[in-house]
C-alpha cells in the first residue's frame, strides 16, 4: 500500500460521513424539534408580550398580584422543600448503593429504579388512597395512639411535597450514585491508613468528591419540581395553587392566554436560566442507568 | 473493622432501609388494594375478589383509552428511535458543525417544563388540527421520548469502532450497506431497549396527554386523571397493577438486551 492510498483510506467517507449525509440523517431530528418543541414553546412567549397589544403588561400582572406572587413564592419553596428532602433521604441510600455488592445492590437499585419507570399517576394515585380519611397512614397513626382523630391529609401541601419527594426521589439518588461510584476505593483507604477516623474520611474525602453528583441532582429535582402539574392538581388544595396548577385554571377556566403564556414565560425563562448557568453539572445521561 | 464502623453502618442501613421502603410501599400498596372486595378503598383491604378487573376489561371507555394509549406508545416507539439513532449516528460519524445546537435542543424538552410545552402544542395544534388525534400525541411524545433514545444510541454507537466500517467500506461496501450489516447488528440490542423505554415513557406521559386530548380522543393517563380528580374508583388500583406490572415486564426486558449486547 502506497503512502497515498492509505491516507486515502483514512481520510475517505470510510470513517466520516458526506455533508449531504450528515445533515439528511439530521433533518428528520432538527425538523420534529423545531416544530414540535421550539416553536409552540416560541408562540407563547410572543403572544405573552404582543397580546392584546405589544406590553408587559401580562408579566406586571404576575408580580403585582398578590395572590400570584403567592403562587410563585410557594411554587419555589414548595421545589426548594422536595429538594432539601431529596438531598436528606437519598444520599445515604445513594451511598449505600454505591458501597453494596451482589443481590443487596441489586436489590436496592430495584427499587431505585423501578419507581422511575412507572407511571407518575400510579405513584400519585397510590399517594391518595394512603392520605384518605380511613387510609393507611391515619390508621397507622391512629393506632399508634398519635392521633384520635383522623388528619386531613389529602389536598393539603403537605400532601404535594411528601408525593413529590417520593416521584422526584431516584432523580437525586442516581447522580449521586454516579458520582459516588467515580470515587476510587484507595482514597477512603488512603486515608484510613493516615489515621483519618471514618467520620473525617467521609466529611474530608466521600462528601466533597461527591458533591458534584449532589448538585447535578439537586438542580435535576428542583428544576423538575417547579413545573410539577400532576401532583399538585391531584393532591394539592385549590387555595393553595402552584405556577402549573395556576396556568392549567387559566386555560381550561378562565381562558386567558395572554396571561397564561406570561405564566409559561416566567416558568420556562427562569428554568433555561438555571439549566444554562449550571450547564457543566447537570449529567442527563446519567439517568438512563448507563453511567459508565 | 472497628465496633464505631459497625454501629455506624447498622444505623445507615437502617435508615436506608426505611426510605427504600417509603419509595416502594406506596407503589406496591395498590397491588392488595386491587384485589379487595370494599368499595371504598379503604385499608386494610378485605376479601379477595377480581371484579375491579373485569371492570376495566369490560368497560368500553377503558378499552378505548387503552388503545389509543398503545397505537401511540407505539408509533412513537418506531418514529423516536429511528429519529433518534439516525441523528446520533450523524453526530458521531459526521462532520457537523452543529454539535453544539443538536446538545442544547436535545436537553431541551427535558429542561422546559412538560406543562409549558403541553400548553405551546395544546394552542398550536388546535390551529392546525391536531388536537386530539393520533399524529398530534405522537408527535409531542416523540418529542418528548428523543433525548433518552439518544443518550441510550450515543453511548452504544459510541463503543462500535468506526473502522469496522471502513473495513467493510474498503472491502466495496456502501455506507448504508456497512451500517447495516455491521454496526446495526452490533447496536440493536440498545436501539430495542430504547425503543422499549420510549414505549413506556410515551405510554404513561400525563401532561401533554392532558391538554391534547378531546372529548372523545383520550389517553389512559388522561382517564386516569379524571377518575382520580373524580370519584376515585377502586378501579384505579388494578389498572395500576397493571402498569407496575408492565414497567416491571420492560426493565426486565430492557435487563435481557443489555446483558446481550457486544457493545456494553
Amino acid at each position: 500500500m502506497t503512502e497515498a492510498t492509505r491516507s486515502h483510506f483514512w481520510h475517505s467517507d470510510g470513517r466520516r460521513l458526506s455533508g449531504l449525509s450528515t445533515l439528511l440523517l439530521l433533518l428528520p431530528f432538527f425538523a420534529i424539534i423545531a416544530f414540535v418543541f421550539v416553536y409552540p414553546i416560541l408562540q407563547l412567549l410572543v403572544i405573552s408580550i404582543l397580546e392584546p397589544h405589544p406590553t408587559l403588561d401580562n408579566y406586571a400582572r404576575v408580580v403585582d398580584n398578590p395572590v400570584h406572587m403567592r403562587v410563585l413564592m410557594r411554587t419555589l419553596w414548595t421545589a426548594t422543600l422536595v429538594t432539601a428532602l431529596s438531598v436528606i433521604l437519598g444520599f445515604p441510600v445513594a451511598y449505600y448503593m454505591s458501597r453494596a455488592k451482589g443481590t443487596v445492590a441489586a436489590l436496592v437499585a430495584v427499587c431505585v429504579i423501578l419507581p422511575l419507570w412507572s407511571s407518575v399517576l400510579v405513584r400519585t394515585a397510590a399517594w391518595s388512597f394512603l392520605f384518605q380519611r380511613n387510609g393507611l397512614v391515619n390508621s397507622a397513626l391512629m393506632s399508634l395512639g398519635l392521633t384520635s382523630q383522623p388528619f386531613k391529609l389529602l389536598y393539603t401541601q403537605s400532601a404535594v411535597v411528601i408525593s413529590m419527594t417520593h416521584v422526584l426521589l431516584p432523580f437525586m439518588i442516581l447522580p449521586i450514585y454516579g458520582a459516588l461510584r467515580s470515587i476510587p476505593n484507595d482514597y477512603g483507604r488512603a486515608a484510613a491508613v493516615l489515621g483519618a477516623t471514618p467520620l473525617r474520611t467521609f466529611l474530608e474525602v466521600i462528601l466533597p468528591l461527591s458533591l458534584p453528583g449532589i448538585v447535578s441532582g439537586s438542580l435535576l429535582v428542583f428544576l423538575t419540581a417547579i413545573g410539577f402539574f400532576i401532583t399538585p392538581a391531584l393532591l394539592g388544595s385549590p387555595q393553595e395553587m402552584m405556577i402549573s396548577t395556576l396556568v392549567s385554571k387559566q386555560i381550561r377556566e378562565v381562558l386567558d392566554w395572554p396571561f397564561a403564556a406570561a405564566l409559561v414565560g416566567v416558568l420556562t425563562v427562569f428554568v433555561t436560566l438555571l439549566a444554562v448557568i449550571f450547564s457543566k453539572t447537570l449529567r442527563f445521561d446519567r439517568l438512563m442507568g448507563n453511567a459508565s | 473493622m472497628k465496633p464505631p464502623t459497625d454501629r455506624g453502618s447498622l444505623a445507615l442501613g437502617a435508615y436506608v432501609y426505611a426510605v427504600l421502603a417509603f419509595i416502594i410501599v406506596p407503589l406496591v400498596i395498590v397491588i392488595p388494594m386491587s384485589f379487595s372486595q370494599n368499595d371504598y378503598l379503604a385499608f386494610p383491604p378485605s376479601g379477595f375478589t377480581l371484579k375491579w378487573y373485569s371492570e376495566y376489561f369490560d368497560s368500553r371507555q377503558w378499552r378505548a383509552a387503552t388503545w389509543l394509549s398503545v397505537q401511540v406508545a407505539l408509533l412513537t416507539a418506531l418514529f423516536a428511535s429511528v429519529i433518534g439513532t439516525a441523528a446520533t449516528y450523524a453526530m458521531i460519524r459526521g462532520r457537523s458543525r452543529l454539535v453544539t445546537a443538536f446538545q442544547i435542543l436535545l436537553i431541551g424538552p427535558i429542561i422546559v417544563p412538560h406543562i409549558a410545552l403541553a400548553v405551546g402544542l395544546y394552542l398550536f395544534f388546535q390551529t392546525i388540527g391536531l388536537s386530539g388525534t393520533i399524529p398530534g400525541f405522537v408527535l409531542a411524545h416523540t418529542v418528548l421520548t428523543l433525548p433518552f433514545v439518544v443518550f441510550t444510541m450515543a453511548a452504544a454507537l459510541g463503543k462500535v469502532d468506526p473502522n469496522l466500517e471502513a473495513a467493510a467500506m474498503s472491502c466495496g461496501a456502501t455506507r448504508f450497506q456497512a451500517f447495516r450489516l455491521i454496526t446495526l447488528p452490533l447496536v440493536l440490542p440498545s436501539l430495542a431497549s430504547s425503543a422499549l423505554f420510549a414505549f413506556i415513557i410515551s405510554f404513561d406521559e400525563p401532561v401533554v396527554s392532558f391538554f391534547l386530548s378531546g372529548v372523545r380522543q383520550k389517553t389512559l393517563p388522561r382517564r386516569m386523571f379524571e377518575d382520580i380528580e373524580q370519584n376515585l374508583t377502586p378501579v384505579i388500583p388494578a389498572i395500576a397493577t397493571l402498569l407496575i406490572v408492565l414497567s416491571i415486564l420492560i426493565l426486565l426486558g430492557a435487563h435481557v438486551l443489555r446483558s446481550r449486547s457486544v457493545t456494553r
